[in-house]
């Protein structure tokens, strides 16, 4: 027994000293990178001679820059847009209990996640060259839709695995048009997990780089396609800020993602009662 | 109990097949139903990334450029008789062709001639420059202007390229070339670097994924034995790297290696290394072992930690209560229960592993570029479509098998993401 | 949600705004980046804009071409005017992606010295490709001559090169005792070419970065990356002088070379660029990119206009040329593409 006992805390201590070395080496980049971006030198070391805003202002005031941010926000949101109603269509019909060939149909619609993003922009490359969809703000659209539907597709399945598909029928017994039960009972009770699609859907999107690399010019470069040449080329400590200001952006997200899990756990708990 | 139908089974019978019958038809208006709401998202996909995927591939066997530029000299080759130097026809109809194609076109039929024989695109560009604006007879103008012109072996090059199919850069992305003869043998050592570059991806992915088993297990029992305010305060710390921008990672961790890095400076303050001797931390496979581990971590922690979360604990307490030593209760039961969360993590970040290009381009030297760098050159450097499709279909294929196992393993819709 | 919906609208605009090609007033010129484009944008782009009111978009490349000749070849030609090298010049004339210069429009081709007036590119600056060290690093005497390049006994430590065989090859054989003069001659044969490899095999493992961006290799000397590094004159100049850094150029067997403006075929703004290109090509505007970095002008006339305290940072200066070698573009137009290919794999070896 008392073998056990301290045989338990050492499992307990070893644990702590791996695993929590291994979550610290998982936040360490991610704090470490966001002081120097408060530095008043153009360097990377610590200690940090002064503290300055300078590398902000330069993100702030740079055409260059800023041109990459809006072109980014536009994007990602007519992405998530189009990713949203595409996948979320999609995911009830695979969630029907009579849909057919509903393994082989995911895998396909979910391939997007897995096959080697270089391979898809390659081949997008090559065909939107061919319709005259290159350096086009549309052709990034299209194709950041590709990749982001299906994070759609999986939470939404997700989300309608917990749906009690009964309350359709009681809807459509009490006299209610298919459109009708899937607004007004279906989507209100799948909402979280539709919303966490979309998150996912615009966080692909404005995390994008192979693809922008490929078929974005000059005047559609994005903010990711901007930081891969910076970091590439001269690594100035406008990248070290840029990437706080999507740090902040990233703990937002996240945020709000756990809050609409939390909620959406909280519906199928209410839904069982 | 005579087998006499009466009237009412025989009623009954025709109600049950006409019941089945409209049951049938209501159930294949719902599957209908059913696909009329997938259509949209298969139909755009398939538009937008199957289909060019698709048309990608075809072009690792695709050779019928020269063909079509060259129309006259393909069917004056055709009579040839591929040992001596050929006659003025044929040196005629290459000029004929090369009278009326673009200069885009002859410089497209020169970089895919060169794939066969180093040097014969210059030779071509030049003599196509001379020719445009030479007369008859031009077996002495084309061999005025280059003396190779004479070779017959310059000629068999051309034959060898007029077939509309070739399995030359599907065999080149494995290192391997067909000789003359027609036989598959290896490239010149200086020519072989596929394989080299296949082995490294596979390497790399797999060193990559058995570092987040070694950190990530550990990391995830940590966090399935944690209540409360430590384990979300855990799950914080693995979830806030996996929605930080990629680029914010690879750039932070680009700062973090470098020679004057966060990392080097510290040790330097520490006096742990001499200043003038920082580690080599970045532009090497170090750098991209660390930086890849660190950005895959979270698809290997979270299935585990989900698999670990639903083991019961009556389990553990079950088998010390038999007498089970702490460690085989561990060995025999915990492992092998939390086991398809490191068989799903695994493959999941050995599958992404296998893809990777942004961060082994940026923290990696050039013996650290996995097969994805080399696609994106071949597409994007040198316009060499055959190679990148090839080395894209290798891949693919790849990733595909993989997928497929993982499929039948842990099954796609249990794909968890966040 | 109304600022939502409001977001949505400005983005809807945004996107149809954005989507059809530019207005005539804008062109988009794409050059090397770093403090060279910079030198641009103060001599040129800034005053030219000021002006005519003609916006300058500004892009960047690594002289790759495969990126250019896809523009050209599926019609989507964003680049306006691009900055390129010689060999360049030659093969996009014979591959027919770049237009012919009109030099009825500037001036005539005589006004130009020799060379820098080609068919599809006319030639604004001459550089020097050399290679540099950080003298900090050498308290007992640097570096002097292109085989101390490759002579990591004698100076220890990590290098940078560019990672393409323009230059890099010619560096190997003049390191490797080719005379500067004959290294086209030696280069042109494939044992020449096997013996720039060999060479460059000695320092591989001392190569700790091969740099696609000229702003790389201040930076790599600045930030201790590396002791030396092969670059391009002007920035290791601009390095000097504009942030202190104590960096030595060792001019022994530099590579001259010019920079030229090309119009690559069917590009939007045509006329816009065109005119844009006839006002540099002037001697007075022409000479003053001098201020600003250490590359010689390419007109005859505006050789006298350029400032007295930058001439001997020339690469064209007595000094500087006793042992150089101008980069062939006729070699490089016709072997770019198979050495590239070679050297990319030699890399990946």
């Amino acid at each position: 027994m008392n073998t056990a006992l301290s045989f338990n805390r050492l499992v307990t201590l070893g644990l702590w000293v791996v695993g929590g070395g291994t979550a610290l080496f998982l936040i360490a980049p991610i704090v470490a990178i966001v002081p120097l971006s408060f530095n008043a030198e153009p360097f990377f070391t610590y200690p940090m001679p002064g503290l300055s805003l300078r590398w902000y202002e330069e993100f702030f005031a740079s055409d260059v820059w800023q041109l990459a941010l809006r072109n980014s926000i536009i994007v990602a949101i007519f992405a998530t847009i189009l990713s949203t109603i595409l996948g979320t269509l999609a995911a009830i019909g695979l969630s029907r209990s009579d849909c057919p060939a509903r393994a082989t149909l995911t895998a396909i619609l979910i391939s997007p996640m897995i096959v080697p993003v270089v391979v898809a922009a390659v081949g997008i490359y090559y065909a939107f060259a061919a319709v005259g969809l290159l350096n086009s703000l549309t052709g990034l659209v299209l194709a950041h839709t590709v990749l982001g539907a299906p994070f759609v597709v999986v939470t939404v399945t997700a989300a309608l695995s917990g749906f009690d598909q009964n309350l359709m029928r009681a809807a459509a017994s009490l006299g209610a048009q298919p459109v009708e039960a899937v607004f007004r009972i279906m989507l209100p009770l799948i909402a979280p997990g539709v919303a966490s699609g979309a998150l996912f859907a615009f966080v692909t999107s404005f995390d994008e780089v192979v693809v922008a690399l490929f078929i974005a010019g000059s005047e559609e470069r994005t903010l990711p396609r901007q930081m891969w040449s910076g970091v590439r080329e001269t690594l100035s400590p406008t990248i070290a800020a840029v990437a706080t200001l999507l740090i902040i952006f990233s703990t937002l997200f996240l945020a709000t993602i756990q809050w609409l899990q939390r909620r959406a756990e909280r519906q199928k708990l209410t839904q069982f009662e | 109990m005579a087998m006499v139908l009466s009237d009412e089974t025989v009623k009954t019978a025709i109600d049950t097949a006409a019941l089945t019958r409209r049951l049938r038809l209501l159930r294949r208006r719902s599957q209908v139903k059913a696909l009329l709401l997938v259509a949209p998202l298969m139909i755009f996909l398939v538009s937008v990334f199957v289909l060019p995927i698709g048309v990608l591939l075809t072009r690792s066997i695709d050779n019928s450029d020269v063909s079509r530029a060259l129309p006259t000299t393909a069917a004056a080759l055709a009579t040839w008789n591929g040992r001596d130097v050929p006659g003025e026809p044929l040196f005629a109809a290459l000029a004929a062709d090369l009278k009326a194609s673009s200069r885009e076109d002859v410089a497209e039929v020169a970089k895919r001639l060169n794939n066969y024989e180093s040097g014969i695109r210059s030779s071509l560009l030049k003599t196509a420059r001379n020719i445009r604006n030479a007369q008859a007879p031009f077996q002495a103008a084309f061999i005025d202007v280059d003396a190779r012109w004479a070779n017959p072996e310059r000629w068999s090059v051309f034959k060898q390229a007029m077939p509309k199919m070739t399995d030359f850069y599907l065999l080149a992305a494995l290192d391997l070339q067909r000789s003359e003869m027609g036989q598959i043998t290896g490239v010149t050592p200086k020519n072989a670097v596929h394989l080299d570059v296949l082995l490294r991806t596979f390497a790399v992915s797999l060193s990559v994924t058995i570092l987040c088993v070694l950190t990530g297990y550990p990391l995830a029992a940590l966090m399935a034995r944690s209540k409360g305010w430590v384990a979300n305060a855990l799950l914080i710390l693995v979830l806030l790297p996996f929605w930080t921008s990629l680029l914010v990672r690879t750039s932070a961790w680009v700062v973090l290696l470098q020679s004057r890095g966060v990392v080097n400076s510290g040790l330097i303050w520490l006096g742990l290394i001499d200043a003038a001797q920082p580690l080599d931390l970045i532009y090497n496979r170090i750098g991209v072992l660390i930086a890849m581990t660190h950005i895959l971590l979270p698809f290997m922690v979270l299935p585990i930690y989900s698999v670990m979360k639903s083991i019961p604990p009556v389990y553990l307490r079950a088998a010390s209560s038999l007498g089970a030593p702490p460690f085989s209760t561990f060995w025999r039961v915990y492992l092998p229960m939390s086991m398809p969360g490191v068989s799903a993590g695994g493959l999941l970040v050995f599958i992404l592993a296998l893809g990777y290009y942004i961060t082994p381009a940026l923290v990696g030297g050039p013996r650290d570029q996995m097969v994805s760098y080399f696609i994106a050159y071949y597409a994007n450097q040198v316009t060499n479509w055959g190679m990148a499709a090839a080395l894209s279909a290798i891949l693919l294929v790849a990733v595909l098998i993989l997928y497929a196992i993982y499929n039948r393993l842990i099954g796609i819709d249990r794909l968890r993401i966040g | 949600m109304g600022t939502i919906i409001r977001l949505l609208q400005t983005s809807a605009l945004g996107l149809a705004l954005a989507t059809p090609a530019l207005a005539e007033d804008t062109i988009t010129v794409t050059s090397w980046g770093g403090a060279y484009t910079k030198s641009q944008e103060q001599a040129f782009f800034a005053p030219y804009a000021k002006e005519t009111g003609v916006k300058i978009l500004q892009d960047e490349w690594d002289g790759s071409t495969a990126k250019l000749k896809g523009m050209v070849e599926t019609g989507q030609v964003t680049w306006d005017i691009v900055d390129v090298e010689p060999g360049h010049a030659l093969q996009g004339c014979d591959e027919g992606w770049l237009d012919e210069i009109d030099y009825s429009k500037v001036g005539g081709k005589e006004a130009f010295i020799d060379g820098a007036a080609m068919d599809c590119a006319a030639a604004t600056i001459v550089f020097g490709t050399i290679y540099a060290y950080d003298a900090e690093k050498f308290p007992n005497g640097g570096p002097t001559t292109m085989a101390d390049l490759f002579d990591t006994e004698k100076f220890p430590g990590p290098r940078a090169l560019r990672k393409a065989p323009k230059t890099t090859l010619e560096f190997a054989l003049i390191a490797d005792g080719v005379k500067p003069a004959e290294v086209y001659d030696v280069l042109g044969t494939p044992e020449g070419v096997d013996r720039a490899f060999k060479k460059l095999d000695t320092i591989k493992k001392d190569v700790k970065v091969w740099w696609t961006a000229g702003a790389q290799p201040p930076q790599l000397l600045a930030d201790g990356e590396v002791v030396m590094t092969t670059a391009w004159n002007g920035r290791i100049y601009d390095a000097v002088k504009n942030s202190g850094k104590n960096f030595k150029i060792v001019w022994d067997g530099q590579g001259m070379d010019f920079n030229l403006w090309a119009q690559p075929k069917g590009a939007a703004h045509k006329e816009a660029a065109d005119k844009f290109i006839a006002y540099t090509l002037t001697p007075d505007v022409m000479a003053r990119q001098s201020q600003y970095i250490s590359y010689g002008p390419t007109l005859k006339a505006a050789i006298e206009k350029v400032p007295a305290d930058i001439l001997a940072d020339l690469p064209t200066a007595p000094d500087n040329t006793k042992t150089a070698f101008v980069v062939s573009a006729e070699f490089w137009a016709d072997h770019d593409e198979e050495l590239t290919e070679r050297f990319n794999k030699w890399l990946a070896q």
